[in-house]
């Protein structure tokens, strides 16, 4: 068995959770600039993250043979000082050149602040002069429902392309609305505030396969790097077929990140 | 019922003899958390909005109707359309809205 987890945080996890990633079959994963759970104190913390992103992450995930790739931005979360974040979105575009950046990500809002729009507004404007895959992050809790239809018009006011966007962490009340105006869908499996794994196989079959992915999100908090083969586990519990399973663990992110060249370059099907 | 694209390839005892054990524990710790709730003193005569949201939320789950966790997480969903201008001073998220009579606010 094979899969790709297409978001996980593996600069706050440890180098056995790779190894452990990799007995499970992962091949390849997706990291997304984030919040490092603490507010940088200056942009050039932005540039040693993406220069950990980069050139650090890649090397410790092959070692364990597991294709390491990343998007870049300044996170939602730190983006509501807008000054602060246009020094940081400075620093991207002489990133975008390293081979395994897919794009710009995870965008989004947190609080649904004007602020943070503008910011976003400005990152979708940079995917687009770049011509870069777009990874969004969608609040929480229940700042969820009105900041994932806000990200969506931002993302509709613009010339990009639906089917390059990535919008993550939906659940039940957002996947429908996600789908119906032409984007992915990210599931996160989550131990505490997003989805487990039984709801996550629950909208597959409520919603279909199409334009869907799961992902762990695994980060500094609680949460689980395995989380995307114990997915897999439920749904061959459940006697979904192999050919589902894997539609759903690799062939949909292999779809979708195979629009960047890079990716599909270097990952086989 | 909900409609399904995929049909889940079990039966409703498979189901039920699959995630009964699992959630009967939830259930409880549900009715525990409400016990504990009301075994507690009031800081003030009005009610606790995420209290109120929970127990709405609960009848959502036995109406008879489909697509209760989407309805559940909508329920607990802000439905505003204003916009602050930053988060600064803003507190985390907590994970309901006072509900109203036209629903969330």
């Amino acid at each position: 068995m094979r899969y790709i987890d297409p978001h996980i945080h593996m600069v706050s996890r440890t180098t056995d959770d790779y190894q452990r990633m990799a007995q499970s079959g992962c091949v390849a994963v997706t990291e997304p600039a984030f919040w490092a759970g603490f507010d940088r104190s200056s942009a050039q913390g932005f540039q040693d993250y993406f220069r950990q992103l980069t050139e650090y992450e890649p090397r410790r995930a092959a070692q364990f043979g597991i294709q390491h790739f990343t998007w870049l931005c300044i996170n939602p979360k730190e983006a509501d000082d807008p000054g602060f974040a246009r020094e940081v979105i400075s620093l991207i575009p002489e990133f975008l050149k390293c081979d395994t950046v897919l794009g710009i990500g995870e965008i989004g809002l947190n609080k649904n602040t004007r602020n943070e729009l503008v910011i976003l507004e400005e990152q979708i404007a940079l995917a687009e002069s770049h011509g870069q895959m777009i990874l969004v992050h969608t609040p929480h809790l229940e700042d969820k429902l009105k900041g994932t239809r806000l990200i969506m018009d931002a993302i509709a006011a613009s010339a990009v392309d639906p089917g390059r966007v990535l919008i993550d962490h939906v659940e039940e009340h957002t996947v429908a609305e996600v789908l119906d105006r032409g984007f992915w869908a990210g599931m996160t499996l989550y131990p505490d505030t997003k989805m487990t794994p039984q709801r996550a196989v629950d909208v597959i079959e409520m919603y279909g396969a199409e334009r869907l992915w799961m992902n762990s999100a695994g980060d500094w908090g609680c949460s689980d790097p395995l989380a995307v083969p114990k997915a897999r586990i439920e749904m061959s519990r459940r006697g979904h077929s192999q050919a589902l399973i894997d539609r759903v663990t690799f062939d949909n992110p292999m779809t979708f990140l195979g629009q960047c060249e890079r990716f599909r370059d270097a990952v086989v099907s | 019922m909900t409609e399904s694209r995929i049909p889940i390839p079990m039966n409703r005892d498979q189901v039920i003899d699959t995630w009964f054990m699992e959630h009967r524990a939830k259930l409880i710790d549900i009715a525990a958390f409400l016990d504990r709730v009301d075994r507690s003193i009031p800081q003030s005569e009005q009610a606790d909005f995420r209290d109120a949201a929970f127990r709405s939320a609960i009848g959502i789950l036995t109406d008879g109707q489909p697509d209760r966790a989407k309805r559940v997480l909508a329920l607990l969903s802000d439905h505003s359309t204003e916009m602050p201008e930053s988060a600064h001073g803003m507190k985390g998220a907590l994970g309901a809205v006072p509900v109203t009579n036209e629903g969330t606010a």
